[in-house]
């Protein structure tokens, strides 16, 4: 074998190798590039965490859970007439939102080929995008105007328009992922349908569709505005539900832009509480889901 | 939901013994039933539609469609246009994206090709919360953490090595175009990620370790074995974290500086089509006024059901087959996991 | 689930609803509800107020929602509240919707305010009518402007670009100042005009007071413009501003209280009337009542609750106003406002 060839052979190894380090450091350089974006992308939740919890945790105390609001200029006073609120807000919106969310996911799922389904199916995808201060605006229009009253009943219609399509596409997705062969044994058993669907199928998926209705809960907590020209607030305790009634995130917004110190500590407190709430379901959500797994 | 009358049937011939023409009979009702409350869910769809078409009307009519390219937008002259909250919108969602889709691609790799199961499980989870901070509470951040930040340090870094693009010239205030594209870019990313994820997830294995098999770097046969075999699915997410963005009201409301004008500069204030209503709804009292903003209340109502409808679409041709029903549930809620 | 475990699932849900139906109707039997929407900028002043009046009649219970004066205007007249409240005075063509009609009824008063965020300026500004327009109109650019300078003799401002902030919503703070601007500066009057919402020709909108003050705290070399009591409770500074007997006037309670003595002889019957640009000594320029609206006719138990209210807060609250920022209403007004009272009739 002749000289120059060695050395053309070798030449090609360099080139090989150099390739081989080009691709594994872009390798290196590709895994540490999505390292990094998962520390990026939850980074702005520490932040706003951490901060919300060093403003508002100075301003927890029994009173901010159990004590009106205080006027401008005295001191003490909480927020337990926002929490009630929030609370009645909630049981109206999922005393109606719930049970039709449920019903139209059962829909969906189980008679879900129709012209009617398809339709339906869009109309829920749209709700989910629909802003919900346009929903806000609706649910006044539709009750507040003609009952001439804000409404403790009214916010609650509101916030069951948002949670509506979170149950129901939840409620859908899960009794879909209920085999077949479910069905079929409570049909062969001679079960009318109506019958295998509501003990056996839904029972079967209590813990699945519980989830999906807590997760729209949580979304309906934070809320503020669907609430603003429904619910609309109160500085007391509520009066019935055909009454104004105060919640927790309009409560948050209105101290937020008022020019008071302590009304300004008393939104963050709200805003802790709140977030607090929501995080919590969702990691009761969490929970529950990987115990079923 | 079940009548009186099955009740007592049910109690006098047990619960699986009813006659056939009884369930036929109980099929039907409850059927009719659920048909009702489906017809509940477009009922209130199209009342959306009707009420803000109803109030839209006034401006609609004396303006037509010119209403959504002008940019006039005078309350005491009483001359509306949309113009300048639409672009505010799209430039506010665009630089979101922009800032978005590479980390949200990113993540979702990281969590489905590289971290182990635990890590993966943790961080995928914190992502996921990103999406259930109430809109205010990240508006509240916005102002007090955010805008005060791009004003002492980001922007005058931009500036200084980017200050030769009109993008970044002017005094940056904190709040304008640039701090509502960045809290927007931190609230699709749970969304964008989420669905990046499934699409990644529903990648047959096979891909994966053939590539790894012909000698390929991890990043070779995620590039070719996972992104080449998603893009459509991609697309759909970036595209369902889109609509989260345009529809996006209080947390941009509280940051973007509320100007009615169309700026080059990034850091000049602008406005969008929610932050409008949002702004102005309450105190409007002239009907024209009012009418207006019904009318940009409806624009940005159907641009949300064609981009969601166009994504979702997507979605599901890419989902088609066993996985369709996770893919389902994630395009909607972005939070939702499921696994069987 | 079983049969017996779906019904008592039924059973307790609707139980459930029964009790959040009945929430709070105990209580209700013995107090009277009445509801209040409009300005935000008296919000603190009247919940301070309702509060305080709960005190003296404990079975009467007012609730007041601050979600700005248009939409108080709007609520009461599409009577989805029993009174509403705006800092700027209803139209003509408003009033002559609404039905039953509504009467204005001065509460205190307040004062718009030039506030800025100049570090290391000592001394409070003093601005003329002609600067202020000049500034708002885009006209006026830099600190060193020669008309700044003139009007502030020794004052050594920086050398920075004038970053104006505005509201960004509609409001009645908007409306007294943009009043006052048509009245002292024809261009504005032509250009700009008058009322709560604007087209800016420049500047930074924030929404509300709050908005607004948090956008001047945090820039310097801002300048913007709010209701006195955002001003102070931020420890901000406030400009003095030139009058129409040529004094400076720095807006305190005895000045703004001052701009409505001086104008009461054309202080309408209805009190509908705009004490901007006030002729006279010791007047801030930048004044304005803040009205409730209510309607002439109520349901006679509303009705003696809301003129118990009136004749309350017109005499007793007064003195609660000035603590709180506000400046109270001249001893002659609060008695043609009390003779006013008996025009609420019951139904």
């Amino acid at each position: 074998m002749s000289a120059p060839s060695v050395s053309a052979l070798s030449r090609f190894r360099y080139q090989l190798a150099a390739r081989d380090s080009r691709r594994k450091v872009k390798n290196v350089l590709f895994l540490s590039f999505l390292v990094f974006a998962a520390i990026l992308a939850i980074t702005p939740l520490i932040a706003v965490f951490i901060y919300a919890l060093k403003q508002g945790f100075a301003g927890l105390s029994l009173d901010f859970f159990t004590q009106l609001p205080a006027p401008v200029g005295e001191s003490g006073g909480g927020m337990a007439n926002a929490l009630v609120g929030t609370a009645v807000l909630l049981a109206l919106g999922s005393g109606l939102g719930v049970p039709l969310g449920i019903a139209v996911g059962v829909f969906l799922s189980e008679f879900g080929t129709g012209r009617l389904a398809s339709f339906t199916r869009f109309s829920v995808d749209v709700l989910t995008s629909v802003p919900s201060i346009i929903v806000g605006l609706f649910a006044y229009a539709l009750i507040v105007v003609p009952m001439k009253h804000f409404s403790a009943m009214a916010g609650g219609v509101a916030l069951s328009i948002v949670m509506i399509p979170i149950v129901a596409r939840s409620t859908e997705e899960i009794l879909k992922l209920v085999p077949v062969h479910v069905r079929e044994a409570g049909l062969a058993l001679g079960i009318p349908r109506w019958k295998m669907i509501l003990r056996i199928l839904l029972p079967g998926s209590a813990g699945g569709i519980t989830t999906g209705v807590m997760l729209a809960v949580a979304r309906a907590a934070g809320e503020t505005a669907p609430l603003l020209f429904t619910a609309f607030s109160n500085q007391f305790w509520g009066r019935g539900i055909d009454q104004p009634i105060a919640s927790l995130p309009v409560q948050i917004y209105t101290y937020a832009i008022s020019p008071f110190e302590e009304w300004h500590q008393q939104a963050w407190t709200g805003a802790f509480v709140l977030i607090a709430f929501v995080l919590s379901l969702n990691l009761l959500t969490r929970l529950i889901l990987r115990k079923r797994t | 939901m079940s009548s009186a009358k099955e009740t007592s049937s049910r109690r006098a011939r047990g619960v699986f013994g009813s006659s056939r023409r009884d369930a036929h009979r109980g099929d039907r009702r409850f059927h009719w039933g659920l048909r009702l409350c489906a017809l509940a869910v477009i009922a209130i769809l199209g009342g959306i539609f009707f009420q803000l078409s109803k109030q839209a009307s006034p401006v609609l009519s004396k303006m037509g469609l010119s209403f959504f390219i002008s940019t006039e937008w005078d309350p005491v002259a009483e001359s509306f246009g949309a113009g300048a909250f639409a672009y505010g919108t799209l430039v506010s969602s665009f630089l979101a994206l922009l800032l978005s889709v590479p980390v949200s691609v990113g993540v979702a790799l990281f969590l489905t090709e590289l971290a182990p199961s635990r890590i993966s499980l943790a961080i995928g989870f914190l992502v996921e919360m990103l999406a259930a901070v109430p809109s205010v509470v990240y508006g509240l951040w916005g102002i007090f953490v955010l805008a005060p930040w791009i004003r002492v340090s980001l922007g005058p870094l931009l500036r200084k090595f980017l200050g030769f693009l009109p993008l970044f010239q002017g005094p940056a205030y904190g709040v304008g175009m640039l701090a509502a594209g960045l809290i927007l870019a931190i609230m699709i990313t749970p969304t964008i990620a989420s669905l990046c994820r499934e699409v990644f997830r529903a990648v047959p294995v096979a891909n994966r370790e053939a590539a790894l098999a012909l000698g390929a770097t991890r990043w070779e046969s995620i590039s070719w074995g996972v992104l080449g075999s998603s893009p459509s699915g991609i697309l759909g997410a970036v595209v369902l974290g889109l609509g989260r963005a345009l529809g996006e009201t209080m947390a941009v409301t509280m940051v973007i500086g509320n100007r009615a004008e169309i700026a080059a500069s990034l850091f000049a204030p602008a406005q969008t089509m929610a932050s409008v209503i949002a702004n102005e709804y309450a105190e409007a009292s002239a009907e024209m006024h009012l009418s207006a903003l019904a009318a940009t209340g409806l624009a940005l109502f159907l641009v949300s059901i064609v981009i969601n409808t166009g994504a979702r679409a997507v979605m599901r041709r890419v989902a088609s087959g066993p996985k369709r029903g996770k893919l389902g549930t994630l395009s909607k809620t972005a939070s939702i996991e499921v696994r069987p | 689930m079983n049969f017996k475990l779906s019904r008592s699932v039924i059973t307790s849900s609707v139980g459930f609803l029964m009790f959040v139906a009945s929430f709070g109707q105990a209580a209700r039997a013995e107090t009277l509800l009445l509801n209040g929407a409009g300005a935000t900028f008296p919000y603190p002043l009247y919940s301070k107020w309702f509060s305080e009046f709960k005190k003296v009649e404990s079975k009467a219970e007012i609730n007041y929602q601050s979600i700005g004066s248009g939409g108080g205007i709007r609520q009461v007249m599409d009577h989805t509240v029993d009174f509403g409240a705006s800092d700027a005075p209803m139209t003509d063509a408003q009033l002559a919707k609404a039905k039953p009609a509504l009467l204005h009824f001065p509460m205190v008063m307040g004062a718009v305010v030039l506030t800025y965020n100049l570090p290391g300026l000592k001394t409070d500004l003093k601005l003329t009518p002609e600067i202020v327009s000049g500034i708002f109109m885009g006209k006026i650019t830099e600190w060193k402007d020669a008309a700044l300078v003139a009007a502030n003799p020794g004052v050594k401002f920086p050398d920075e670009p004038i970053l104006v902030a505005h509201r960004s919503d509609g409001s009645g703070t908007t409306a007294i100042f943009s009043d006052w601007l048509a009245k002292v500066s024809p261009e504005w009057k032509t250009k700009v005009g008058a009322g709560p919402a604007l087209k800016w020709p420049t500047g930074l909108g924030g929404k509300g007071n709050e908005g607004v003050t948090g956008l001047i705290k945090q820039s310097p070399g801002s300048i913007g413009y709010v209701e006195l009591i955002y001003a102070k409770s931020n420890h901000l500074p406030v400009a003095a501003v030139k009058n129409r007997a040529g004094e400076f006037v720095v807006p305190t309670a005895a000045s703004v209280t001052a701009a409505a003595t001086v104008s009461l002889k054309s202080i309408p019957e209805d009190f509908r009337a705009s004490i901007t640009d006030a002729e006279g000594k010791g007047a801030y320029p930048i004044s304005g009542f803040t009205y409730l609206l209510i309607p002439v006719s109520m349901p006679k138990a509303k009705q003696k609750v809301m003129s118990q209210f009136l004749q309350w807060a017109l005499q007793n609250g007064q003195t609660l106003a000035e603590p709180l920022g506000y400046a109270p209403l001249p001893k002659t007004l609060v008695q043609k406002a009390l003779a006013r009272v008996a025009l609420v009739k019951a139904e």
